[in-house]
């Protein structure tokens, strides 16, 4: 099979600023082209675009305004993961020899109504992610005595790691007492534990193995794991573990020949708060229950570990621009070129990826 | 609107089956998940168990699990000293008004 390697990436400021869509693309697309070395944008073959905008015809839009000419051209949705759907999707154009190269960039608007999943009839009234979030978090509590200061050292964690991302939402520090003071948005949730919708786009560069080796540092995609359960939040059989998450990591971990002890550095999709807990745990780095004790461990050791850029919670979360934000981090992480949040000594790298309360996932492993 | 959307409008909460599979499809669809038959439609049996339940403001509000199979998320008009995981709880009432409501209460009716 075809090697594929990640070798560019850009991005735009995460914020609330009220530019179009097209801009946002546009935008981390210069990012990229200002930073790759040797990219010739009449070898881009494919131009994939991922969103959860309403607007039409979004990538051959990209393609005329950057001056590109893609044999392939598409926009891809899946809500929260539409950015390592597209990834998968541009790798698979790659692997089956259909394009050498392939550019993805991720864009949502800070009023994307992608969070809000109206067919789910289940959700009842309850149709905002908080409120899955808050069984989510009440079950995990019940089940294994998690806190609400436990909850509070990732908010801190990320925060604290996102201000060493100059793309991040975020630019202030929290301490956990300030995580624990943010106003209540449930009785189990409060404000600093949710990811908040903004502005955003990132984009990444994908090669086949032939061409790859004419950039610097490419970054190979080693592994690809993908699940869907259900699309209503209610096919959740536990609401402590995300089986979509299990079932892709496995398949991931398989196709790269891979353990979970080999992963340096890691880019998780805490959503809210206890969703890191339960992906570290759900992945592996942790036992069931012990995810509150890893991440303690990252906070008061300063590790970057994991969610180097800040993750969900302090980068922002323009949803189709996440996935492809996380990619472009770990490929920065494995190229050691990550400055300020360089996590040390490092060559494997993780991403995880998912959609509409864990009912589906991505997750993908890269080595330099 | 669909079958199940039109029914709530009407205050009744109606279950797709499928006469084939005798499954019942869940989330509500007009053809059965498994088979793809057309599927019957039959009133809940309004009596479950609560699986979770948080609160927003004055709003009790948590996942119900009914026929031991469909799981919707619901108002409880329950009293927080008494509501407690696990509990017996009943389809009080429901509507259709930008999207499905559903209210749920304690089996014994206590509020």
């Amino acid at each position: 099979m075809n090697k594929v390697a990640v070798v560019g990436y850009g991005n735009t400021k995460f914020s609330n600023e009220d530019k179009p869509i097209e801009s946002l693309l546009v935008s981390a697309t210069k990012s990229l082209f200002d930073q790759t070395k040797n990219i010739d944008k009449n070898d881009i073959d494919a131009v994939l675009v991922s969103t959860n905008d309403n607007a039409k015809y979004l990538s051959a839009i990209l393609s005329e305004l950057t001056g590109i000419s893609p044999k392939i051209s598409h926009t891809v949705e899946n809500l929260c993961s539409s950015g390592t759907n597209s990834i998968v999707s541009a790798y698979s154009y790659l692997v089956a020899g259909l394009a050498d190269i392939a550019l993805v960039v991720g864009a949502d608007r800070y009023d994307c109504h992608g969070q809000i999943l109206e067919w789910d009839s289940a959700r009842g009234e309850f149709k905002h992610p908080i409120f899955w979030a808050s069984m989510f978090t009440k079950a995990h509590k019940r089940e294994f005595g998690t806190t609400e200061e436990d909850l509070a050292v990732v908010s801190a964690k990320n925060h604290t790691n996102a201000k060493l991302n100059p793309h991040a939402y975020s630019d202030k520090t929290y301490s956990i007492d300030d995580v624990l003071q943010s106003k209540f948005v449930t009785d189990d949730l409060h404000l600093l534990d949710c990811s908040r919708p903004c502005s955003g786009a990132s984009s990444v560069l994908l090669a086949s193995e032939n061409v790859a080796k004419k950039f610097e540092q490419p970054v190979w995609i080693k592994g690809i794991g993908q699940k869907t359960t259900s699309a209503s939040l209610t096919k959740n059989e536990s609401l402590t573990t995300m089986t979509s998450t299990k079932i892709a990591a496995r398949q991931a971990f398989d196709m790269a020949k891979i353990q979970v002890n080999d992963v340096d550095v890691a880019e998780l999709h805490d959503a809210f708060t206890i969703c890191e807990i339960m992906a570290l745990e759900d992945l592996g780095f942790a036992k069931k229950g012990e995810g509150v004790s890893y991440v303690r461990e990252l906070y008061g050791t300063q590790d970057k570990k994991i969610n180097p850029r800040g993750g969900l919670i302090g980068a922002g979360h323009p949803l189709g621009a996440t996935g492809v934000a996380q990619v472009a981090e770990i490929t920065q992480q494995l190229q050691n070129k990550a400055e300020k949040r360089q996590v040390k000594n490092v060559n494997v790298g993780l991403v995880h990826n998912m959609s509409a309360a864990a009912t589906s996932s991505n997750v993908l492993l890269f080595q330099s | 609107m669909n079958m199940f959307e039109n029914e709530l409008k009407n205050g009744n909460f109606v279950v797709s089956e499928c006469g084939n599979c005798k499954k019942i499809v869940w989330p509500p669809s007009d053809y059965c998940n498994c088979c793809l038959s057309f599927v019957t439609w039959r009133k809940i049996i309004p009596d479950g168990k609560l699986i979770e339940f948080s609160k927003k403001n004055e709003i009790i509000f948590g996942m119900v699990e009914l026929e031991g199979k469909i799981r919707v998320m619901g108002r409880l008009k329950i009293s927080s000293d008494e509501i407690r995981n696990g509990q017996c709880v009943k389809l009080d009432s429901c509507n259709y008004e930008n999207g499905p409501q559903f209210t749920f209460v304690s089996c014994n009716g206590a509020y």
